[in-house]
């Protein structure tokens, strides 16, 4: 089970959130062509190890947060608002 | 090696089944081969098996990390199905299913194909409309499915609560040919055929880098020394990303965890696979007793073999809601496995922009059915250099291009598919 840290909420059950997905891929400029949109929409690094990721706080403050858990252990390095860039561990 | 059969059965019995001997060799591996496969699950067996049968190709090694088939094959939940919605899925699972029925006499190997009928629910009028919708689709290309109504199904499965006061049940979409199989045995089957064809079946050798000269492929780097290949087959499953990594390649793919159970052993309690129409869990009973079940994916990107508490009481509260009776079992064993997720649910078995390097993969979590047939078209795939017109859509660039298969009209969310 994970706990999440929710920089508005404090430590909550992974039940109150809903999981977003990948939160290191951006959105390419609208004249940036098929590749870079189909890079956006469809392909991920799907890394065994740390990732950046989004979690919905559905069933709390509805706020996205951010957070960088390992794929692997299910481990939580850190958790913080959308637009903070966190420290990723070294393997 | 030696062919089973009832005779040779009995004459073992009688000698205390000593004797049986190696099902297929362990030898080491040697410095070149003309294929390499990637991954010894049901899919890199299965494909190797068909290289040697239909194409001639006999110089091929299957290289598997670990043993084989503890990977999915191993830990899904054996239901064997071809009722899909999309043309291009349901023509590859139905020729799937087809060598699944000659696959016992094929192989030589009892995997236990049991085609007990696979019983989906529906709770409203618009789930009617969709099994019907779907049941039409199948029939237009000569699958079988019969849309029962509620008192068909309450012949077929007394114990399900008919008047649930959400979701009742209104009737069911049935698809006789479809079942449950061995899974273990299926990758057993299909080494031991592969290996008596010629293929060196190589266990504990990890592949850990994909050598390349000029975008051509030359081998692989493993843990047990490099090995040379004219081609080489990528059908490793939940490590399909980190795999094809080793080639420079990026997927429209994720890894996620599925879990699986199995109850105490029961009597026969029901004949059937039955999918509940309002939640996602689906049953079947093993020959020991046990009931077999899963649900939906935990939902975030896993590599972990394991899931979390959550999902396992939303898959109990499902099952209950559908067959009340299960409340009061208890369940022996749990696990998970790692899925490789595409973004429209549907998989892939095609070339790769490296040439002589293939890739099998995508298989979500419903990939055990397509074993024989994904192992054909994977096959014809390697030996022709091009696809077979039943895996001609299954492409890694159906989804650069817009022609998605996505069955269940989700949009490109892994963990929805
Ligand atoms: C809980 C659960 C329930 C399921 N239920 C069903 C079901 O009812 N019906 C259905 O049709 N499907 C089901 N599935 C899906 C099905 O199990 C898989 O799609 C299918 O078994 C995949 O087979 P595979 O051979 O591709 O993969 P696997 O059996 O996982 O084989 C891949 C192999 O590659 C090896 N490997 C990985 N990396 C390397 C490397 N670097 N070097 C060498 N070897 C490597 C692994 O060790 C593994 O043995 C379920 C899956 C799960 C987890
Ligand atoms: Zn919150």
């Amino acid at each position: 089970m994970h706990r999440i840290d929710c920089p508005w909420c404090g430590p909550r059950d992974e039940a109150e959130f809903a999981y977003r997905g990948d939160a290191t891929v951006r959105r390419p400029a609208h004249d940036a062509g098929i590749d870079a949109f189909y890079d956006y929409v469809y392909t991920r690094a799907n890394p065994r190890g740390w990732h950046t990721e989004w979690w919905h706080h559905a069933g709390g403050c509805r706020q996205f947060v951010k957070v960088v858990r390992h794929t692997m252990t299910h481990e939580i390095a850190g958790t913080g608002k959308a637009g903070d860039s966190l420290p990723v561990p070294a393997e | 090696m030696t062919r089973y059969s009832a005779f040779g059965l009995l004459t073992k019995a009688l000698g205390g089944h000593a004797g049986w001997g190696r099902a297929w060799r362990d030898p080491a591996p040697k410095p070149s081969y003309d294929v390499i496969i990637i991954g010894g699950g049901g899919h890199g067996l299965a494909s190797a098996y068909y290289l040697a049968k239909e194409h001639g190709i006999t110089n091929v090694a299957v290289l598997e990390k670990g043993p084989i088939g503890l990977g999915n094959t191993g830990r899904n939940t054996t239901i064997v199905r071809s009722n899909y919605l999309l043309p291009e899925n349901n023509h590859f699972y139905e020729w799937s299913l087809k060598l699944w029925e000659g696959l016992e006499q094929d192989l030589n190997f009892n995997v236990m194909m049991s085609q007990r009928g696979v019983l989906n629910l529906f709770h409203s009028d618009a789930q009617k409309h969709a099994a019907a919708r779907r049941g039409n689709s199948m029939r237009l290309i000569g699958v079988d499915a019969e849309l029962l109504d509620r008192e068909q199904v309450r012949a077929m499965v007394p114990l399900l609560d008919f008047d649930n006061a959400r979701f009742p049940v209104m009737g069911g979409l049935l698809q006789r040919r479809g079942g449950t199989a061995r899974h273990d045995a299926v990758a057993w089957g299909f080494a031991r055929a592969a290996d008596r064809l010629g293929v060196d079946i190589i266990q504990h050798c990890e592949v850990t880098g994909i050598r390349r000269e000029g975008g051509r492929v030359t081998g692989v780097e493993t843990t047990r020394g490099p090995i040379a290949a004219g081609k080489v087959g990528m059908a490793v499953a939940g490590n399909t990303s980190r795999v094809a990594a080793m080639a420079g390649l990026r997927l429209p793919i994720e890894s996620h965890v599925l879990q699986a159970f199995v109850t105490e052993g029961l009597k026969p309690l029901v004949d059937t696979v039955v999918t509940f129409g309002a939640g996602h869990f689906y049953i079947s009973q093993s020959d020991k007793g046990g009931l077999v079940f899963g649900g939906d994916l935990d939902g975030y990107n896993s590599y972990a073999q394991r899931g979390t508490l959550q999902m396992v009481e939303h898959v109990f509260a499902a099952g209950v809601s559908m067959m009340p009776c299960l409340s009061r079992l208890r369940v022996l064993r749990q696990w998970g496995g790692v899925m490789d997720m595409t973004m429209d649910g549907s998989p892939l078995i095609c070339r790769t922009p490296v040439e002589g390097l293939y890739l099998n993969g995508g298989w979500c979590y419903g990939g055990f059915k397509a074993t024989p047939g994904s192992g054909w078209c994977f096959a014809h795939t390697i030996a022709k250099d091009e696809p077979h017109r039943l895996n001609a859509s299954m492409t890694i660039e159906r989804f650069r291009d817009g022609r998605l298969m996505d069955e269940r009209g989700v949009g490109p969310w892994p963990w929805a598919q």
